[in-house]
């Protein structure tokens, strides 16, 4: 029964750990990755970026991270077209389908290289363990991380329950188009 | 008798040490009011403590006088259990005196609190000067909203400048939690509360540099929340506000243009703004002018070269939990940022 406490409040040290003095956890040499978009906020670079150190971010199990991941999702205007992650200009954030990859250095990647068609590069110009923070942040979004560490909804929004602690529903087969005949027009 | 005349040269002691202590250079003493508003809060603080100091003693001297007129008994003696038998006796007409008394001093405290409120509502707001001051976890943004164009406002952070003699209004929101606007030499406390405006009035009759406080538990660097207020002459009020009115000047030396290049091109711009160039960020202190004042990151650092590089190299060493990250940036870059914001007078 100690042990079995014990463990659960060191998981809880985990989870509501603050580490103030920023990690580098990109700091190991790496391959350089191009930028893909000249679209940047103030001054362009044209320096390549570097790629995601790691496969996963350090911040998934830690939800203070999460929730400055959420800070700087809005610092750094994210929504203006991603809207709150149901997507305007930009596409949606809220499921795991993603045009690039919805993996963590996946989506690192996004962020510092930028994408085609408007996603702006940010390498540089974001320091790295922010990325990992918005990164993380944005898969709390599609319900990618644990319920406990992700961040709730916004008070301002819809007050019903959050997308990422809805219980998963399969699609209901009533709201889905009626199949189409297949072969010819009727007569 | 040996232990009482201890006890009082003590006493006598502190009271000198209190007395001989110095005030710091930025006054933040509620007992040197330098505007209407606190002293009207410095003469209510008198009141109460003359009257409190007044029943404190009549209540000590009262129990006293008890102990002294108690029946003594030898130690060996059995108890005097007699009063027991005796039913308890009704309230005199001295403890019916003593209530009443007690009653009206209470209320001669209301009304005294009611009289210094009307009177800090009296100030004259004729030809006030017009600020609107935001609180952030941990820093202030102020705003100048004086002007005929909306381009005559300007933004600054952390320091107050207003001019001696005139009132001044002050609008106060907050952008997070709840923090107070604390300005102990000029005016009481004000909360700040998400959501709402609240106002505070003041007017600074002597010039001189004050600091204010957050004065509402606010996350970490509650403590570290500070601002000064620089009251100085009308002429000199303005000429500051004519300069704080222009953009940024272009860097020169080849050093402080290198500066700015890094500055718009890294995570600086991202979050500050300098007026005059693409560092357009809204997040963090408007640095336009940013050598022109005297304190960085609200009052927690003095402005100098040494201290900007080290609040920039690391500011979780001086201020953990500040929302600033640390910007890895090269030796040479960052003596150029420094060189750069140096220069923005």
């Amino acid at each position: 029964m100690l042990i079995l406490s014990l463990v659960v409040a060191l998981a809880a040290c985990e989870r509501e750990e603050r580490t103030f003095r920023t990690p580098l956890p990109n700091a190991t040499p790496q391959q350089a990755g191009e930028r893909q978009s000249a679209n940047q906020p103030a001054q362009p670079r044209t320096d390549l970026v570097r790629n995601a150190a790691s496969p996963r971010s350090p911040y998934e199990g830690n939800a203070y991270g999460v929730a400055q991941g959420k800070r700087l999702y809005r610092w750094y205007n994210c929504g203006g077209c991603h809207a709150n992650g149901g997507g305007g200009m930009g596409p949606a954030l809220m499921d795991e389908h993603w045009r690039y990859g919805g993996e963590p250095a996946q989506i690192f990647q996004s962020i510092v290289q930028g994408r085609p068609n408007g996603m702006p590069s940010f390498g540089g110009h974001i320091p790295e363990d922010q990325v990992w923070q918005i990164v993380a942040y944005v898969r709390s979004m599609g319900g990618q991380l644990r319920k406990d560490v992700a961040p709730s909804r916004s008070d301002t929004m819809y007050p019903g329950e959050a997308e990422n602690a809805r219980p998963k529903m399969p699609i209901k087969p009533e709201i889905l188009p009626p199949e189409q005949p297949t072969g010819g027009p009727q007569q | 008798m040996k232990r009482l005349a201890v006890v009082l040269a003590l006493s006598a002691l502190a009271a000198a040490v209190l007395a001989a202590t110095p005030t710091p250079d930025a006054a933040h003493q509620v007992f040197e009011p330098m505007g209407p508003q606190a002293g009207h809060i410095g003469q209510l603080w008198n009141l109460f403590v003359a009257i409190c100091a007044v029943v404190f003693g009549v209540v000590l001297a009262v129990l006293l006088v008890a102990l002294w007129r108690a029946p003594r008994a030898p130690h060996t003696a059995p108890g005097d259990v007699s009063p027991l038998a005796d039913p308890e006796r009704r309230a005199t007409r001295r403890v019916g005196l003593g209530v009443g008394a007690i009653t009206v001093l209470l209320l001669v405290l209301v009304v005294a609190s009611v009289f210094t409120d009307r009177a800090i509502a009296r100030l004259s707001l004729k030809d006030a000067v017009s600020l609107e001051v935001t609180a952030h976890q941990w820093w202030w943004t102020v705003k100048y909203l004086d002007g005929e164009h909306v381009s005559d406002r300007v933004e600054t952070a952390n320091e107050i400048h207003v001019p001696v003699g005139r009132p001044v209004i002050v609008q106060l929101r907050s952008d997070d939690v709840i923090h107070s606007l604390w300005l102990p030499n000029l005016a009481g406390k004000r909360d700040l509360i998400p959501g709402r405006t609240a106002m505070v009035t003041f007017r600074a009759d002597q010039p001189g540099v004050y600091r204010g406080q957050c004065a509402e538990f606010c996350g970490y660097q509650h403590a570290l929340m500070g601002l000064l207020v620089v009251a100085e002459t009308p002429e000199r009020y303005q000429a500051w506000l004519q300069a704080q009115r222009q953009p940024a000047q272009p860097p020169t030396d080849a050093q402080a243009v290198r500066g700015r290049t890094v500055f718009e091109s890294t995570a600086c711009a991202m979050c500050h703004t300098v007026n005059g160039t693409q560092a357009q960020g809204k997040k963090a202190p408007d640095l336009t002018h940013v050598a022109s004042r005297s304190t960085l990151a609200a009052g927690t650092l003095p402005n100098t070269r040494e201290a900007l590089a080290d609040w920039i190299r690391d500011p979780q060493k001086h201020k953990p939990g500040t929302n600033m990250p640390a910007v890895p940036l090269s030796r040479e870059d960052l003596d150029a940022v420094v060189t750069y914001l140096g220069s923005l007078r």
